[in-house]
């Protein structure tokens, strides 16, 4: 068995009161099982719950139980990968779903533990506070007996009076800030209060920090918002959104005022290199007020530096091409004109999407109907007869808008949620091209595709837009987490740099009328610097009361403690 | 191309030949710190398991000058006696790989200073390397791993001249590095470029550097844990009067005791706990103004969250009763090897938020 432990737990055992209560750690107890009924059940569960042990086995479950979820796909980080892996695995899915596996941090076992630990936690800290401020009140114990079983031992003979000696040892850890006092033959000191101190502030910062997640996730409110360039902008009102979710407790007329539109989204991409294409700048430039009707002011929201207003924060997610395009009908007359937002599918912004003419179009015979467009995009055009329509560059270089044209019904009345990037062509017809196929054109900016049959046309407007979507967070408690966070990097810089350590002097007057000085210290782990501290005060009071000439059989404490004190070997 | 790229392009290309230049110096290191323990591994010094009851040296104690009336006298300060725990056992530090041979010494003191070399050369090529893109080097993995090893290194010498005994560890560190380099440069590689514009940011240089220094400086504390297992299991032999193999006695009897090895990894733990806690703190308020989220269970957030609770649990199993000594030294070693998971596996295995160009 390897006993390379050097924890004073052992140390205590003959060293009685003194090496006592260096620390608030619970003191581990057998599990022995209680005989007393609920009552004594229900103890024995919770000493064992707020034991080191449990609390270290739950620490270790915990880190265990986070693993899964970086392996399996998580509904909470994307959606679309767990569709993917569970059509990929048909015989896992069942299995995991049971487990929970694509919800771990939602799941009812990685809640359990963390729950315990946060019970155990506070189970913990309260004792071990109460106990701190009782070892605050308290004084140091008095001197052991024998100090030279300490980690740290000296001692020297000197003419001085032990009460002066005694009195100036008092000084001197006074000085030195140690919380000190004389009991009985010998001085007793204590310093590094701050550990404990640290160490509980660690620990309630922790709990700090989980209820405040906790408050973050239940009034959060968060959505998304497509805004274009030029377009009406957005208002922070339920109904603007295009997507929104929100906790169990928030409340609706929670939502902040305010309103931005986007003036311009500036991009820019590398034009050379390996790493032509990527992007190099983004940045929308917002008009944006506070309240109802604040005054506008200007704001550039990058991916690294969002728009705060008041508890709501807007960040930049994405952005895209929006051509505009000029529809009329039959009789020329102008039944659409605006930018159409289109996706990207890929980094260099190849984009498709749908242009959709609900209200307004008469064909020839003048009936209403409805229009519908396939749209496909580039910014930069390999050129005709070159490879597929795909883009070979992020920036709008060589732009060409890609159309297919239906008309019917575009199926938006029947009240079901659609889906506004892609048409439904279920209850639409083509048109026909001169080849009888559905009718399809590439368009340069100003050019203009006839619908066949002289049932209207579609221009693509020289004029090329850009969107930018945003997402629209509210979280409170943001701020309590990160004055817990804060809390607990310094609760631990405290509790892991300073040494809790104890001193002991005593000053006796020897039989041949002589004192004898002895100090001892005592640190929480064996560290160098304990006994390098106990020599610098020893050599501050050895000034004070200097060594006596040495009697004719000189003592050298060195050669006394070359033989092991019994119980030093295990 | 403008010329203000060509000097980037002249700059990459010299921080590539740095680089490769450094390897060179550290497999010279490399040999030499063979020598330095081939030549150790026939001195007889300390051989006998009597050497590891021998008792501990006390603190050595300055003299002080006491002025009396007449004349000057030297006075011993009183001595500070240092006494083991009860329980503990109360072994000396090995001699060191030169196994107390002049020879072995000399060979190691050329390994330290080729070490010295060679790092100041791989520095040189990070530097060059930032300087051809004007930023911060740690934009993908290549960036990432010279960064790292030459932290590691600097970390090391600035031990060895602070006097610390961590010659030890020499053979070790040069290896992993030359190791780490080698992947960098053979499978890693990335051509200098800009950033990414979620990389942009002034928390790249808070959190990243963190993180790399966090990294390196973890590994020297695991290198000493993995080798207190070795040299504890050394130990408990001879103490239960066995016969330890004659390789893993040469070896492991020049190494620092058990005790030594678990404190010094233990103070490199606790002492970077905490810089890990803000690392990750650091990170969450980057994600927070980059990805508008500050936690969001991505694949490296897991990771780094699985690494600082495994490094709690080592901190709490040392204050626990029944989990000290090996036990905690083993979720030491899971834990570094989490961090590395993280870095390594995560990157090129998961892909995240954290993916980024080219690796
Ligand atoms: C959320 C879970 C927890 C985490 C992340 C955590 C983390 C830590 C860390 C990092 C330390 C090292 C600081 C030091 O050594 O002073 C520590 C110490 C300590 N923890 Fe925890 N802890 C947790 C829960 C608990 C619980 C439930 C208990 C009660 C059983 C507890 C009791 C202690 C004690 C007594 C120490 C001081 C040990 C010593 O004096 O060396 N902790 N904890």
């Amino acid at each position: 068995m390897s006993k390379t432990d050097t924890s004073p737990d052992t140390a205590s055992e003959d060293l009685g009161a003194a090496g006592s209560q260096l620390s608030t750690a619970p003191k581990e107890e057998p599990a022995n099982l209680p005989s007393l009924g609920v009552i004594g059940w229900v103890r024995w569960f919770w000493r064992q719950l707020t034991s080191m042990r449990v609390a270290l086995i739950l620490l270790f479950l915990l880190s265990l139980g986070a693993i899964p979820g970086s392996l399996v796909p998580q509904n909470s980080v994307d959606e679309l990968k767990v569709e993917q892996f569970k059509m990929a695995h048909e015989t896992l899915t069942p299995i995991y779903e049971k487990l929970q596996l694509f919800d771990v941090y939602s799941s009812v076992w990685f809640s359990a533990i963390y729950i315990l630990l946060f019970i155990s936690l506070i189970g913990c800290i309260v004792p071990r506070t109460w106990q701190f401020v009782g070892q605050l009140r308290g004084r140091p114990p008095g001197a052991p007996k024998r100090l030279n079983r300490l980690p740290a031992y000296t001692t020297w003979r000197t003419e001085a009076d032990p009460e002066d000696v005694r009195e100036a040892a008092l000084g001197l850890l006074k000085s030195r800030r140690f919380r000190s006092h004389i009991e009985g033959d010998a001085v007793a000191a204590e310093k590094g209060y701050a550990r404990e101190a640290g160490n509980l502030l660690f620990h309630i910062a922790l709990i700090v920090m989980l209820v405040a997640f906790a408050v973050g996730v239940l009034f959060k409110s968060e959505g998304g918002k497509l805004v274009v360039e030029g377009d009406g902008g957005f208002a922070n009102v339920l109904p603007q959104y295009d997507d929104f979710q929100s906790g169990p407790l928030f409340d609706n007329n929670n939502l902040e005022r305010f309103s931005f539109q986007l003036d311009e989204f500036e991009d820019d991409y590398e034009r050379s290199g390996p790493g032509t294409g990527t992007a190099r700048t983004f940045k929308a430039h917002v008009t944006y007020s506070e309240g109802v009707d604040g005054p506008a002011k200007k704001k550039a929201i990058e991916v690294n530096s969002p728009l705060e207003v008041g508890d709501s924060t807007v960040y930049l997610i994405a952005h895209g091409y929006a051509p505009v395009v000029t529809v009329k009908d039959a009789r020329g007359k102008v039944v659409f004109s605006g930018a159409v937002p289109l996706l990207p599918i890929d980094a260099n912004i190849t984009s498709t999407g749908a242009i959709k003419i609900p209200d307004g179009y008469r064909n020839k015979a003048g009936e209403k109907e409805q229009l519908g467009f396939n749209a496909f995009f580039v910014p930069t055009f390999a050129g005709h007869g070159k490879g597929d329509m795909l883009s070979q560059f992020p920036a709008p270089d060589f732009p060409v808008l890609a159309l297919s044209a239906y008309h019917g019904s575009l199926g938006i009345d029947s009240g079901l949620p659609q889906n506004v990037y892609q048409l439904d062509t279920t209850k639409m017809k083509e048109f026909k091209g001169k080849d009888g196929k559905l009718l399809k054109q590439r368009l340069l900016p100003g050019e203009t595709m006839q619908l066949s049959g002289g049932q209207g046309s579609i221009t693509y407007e020289k004029e090329l837009r850009e969107w930018a979507s945003f997402q629209i967070k509210q979280q409170p408690g943001n701020i309590y987490a990160l004055a817990g966070a804060i809390a607990a990097v310094l609760g631990l810089v405290g509790s892991l740099f300073i040494q809790r350590r104890r001193v002991w002097v005593r000053a006796v007057r020897g039989e041949d009328g002589v004192t004898v000085v002895e100090m001892a210290g005592l640190g929480r782990s064996e560290s160098a610097k304990v006994p390098e501290e106990l020599g610098d005060l020893a050599a501050v009071l050895h000034a004070q009361a200097p060594a006596a000439p040495e009697p004719e059989a000189p003592e050298d404490p060195t050669e006394s403690e070359a033989v092991p004190a019994e119980g030093a070997e295990k | 191309m403008n010329l203000a790229a060509a000097t980037n392009e002249n700059l990459a290309s010299i921080s590539n030949t740095l680089i490769y230049s450094s390897m060179a110096v550290y497999t010279l290191a490399f040999l030499a710190h063979i020598a330095e323990w081939v030549f150790g591994s026939r001195s007889k010094v300390g051989r006998t398991a009597a050497a590891l009851t021998a008792p501990k040296a006390a603190a050595e104690a300055p003299k002080v000058q006491v002025r009396e009336a007449g004349g000057t006298t030297v006075l011993e300060r009183p001595k500070v006696v240092t006494r083991s725990a009860a329980g503990s056992r109360d072994v000396p530090d090995g001699p060191g790989a030169h196994g107390g041979t002049e020879q072995g010494d000399m060979y190691g003191r050329i390994a330290v200073s080729l070490t010295v070399l060679a790092a100041l050369i791989q520095i040189g090529g990070v530097v060059t390397r930032a300087l051809s893109v004007m930023r911060a080097p740690w934009g993908n993995m290549y960036e990432f791993s010279i960064t790292f090893s030459a932290v590691a290194v600097t970390a090391y010498l600035v031990f060895l001249a602070l006097g610390k005994n961590v010659r030890w560890m020499g053979l070790i560190l040069v290896t992993t590095v030359l190791l780490d380099l080698g992947i960098a440069t053979k499978w890693l590689y990335t051509a200098s470029d800009q950033l990414v514009p979620a990389l942009d940011s002034y928390w790249l240089w808070i959190h990243v550097s963190t993180a790399i220094f966090c990294g390196a400086v973890f590994y020297l504390g695991a290198v000493g844990t993995a080798l207190y297992l070795f040299r504890d299991s050394y130990e408990s032999k001879l103490a239960a009067g066995g016969k330890p193999g004659t390789f893993a006695s040469s070896v492991l009897e020049r190494l620092p005791s058990a005790a030594s090895l678990d404190k010094f990894s233990y103070r490199i733990n606790a002492a970077i706990f905490p810089l890990w806690t803000f690392t990750i703190i650091a990170g969450a308020i980057w994600a927070g103004d980059a990805w508008g989220r500050y936690w969001g269970w991505d694949p490296k957030e897991v990771w780094s969250f699985v690494t600082w609770v495994a490094y709690a649990c080592y901190l709490h199993a040392r204050a626990t009763a029944g989990w000290k000594g090996r036990k905690a030294a083993y979720l030491a070693l899971f834990a570094f090897g989490c961090f590395l998971w993280n870095y390594y596996g995560v990157n090129i295995f998961i892909s995240g938020k954290h993916s980024y160009a080219g690796v």
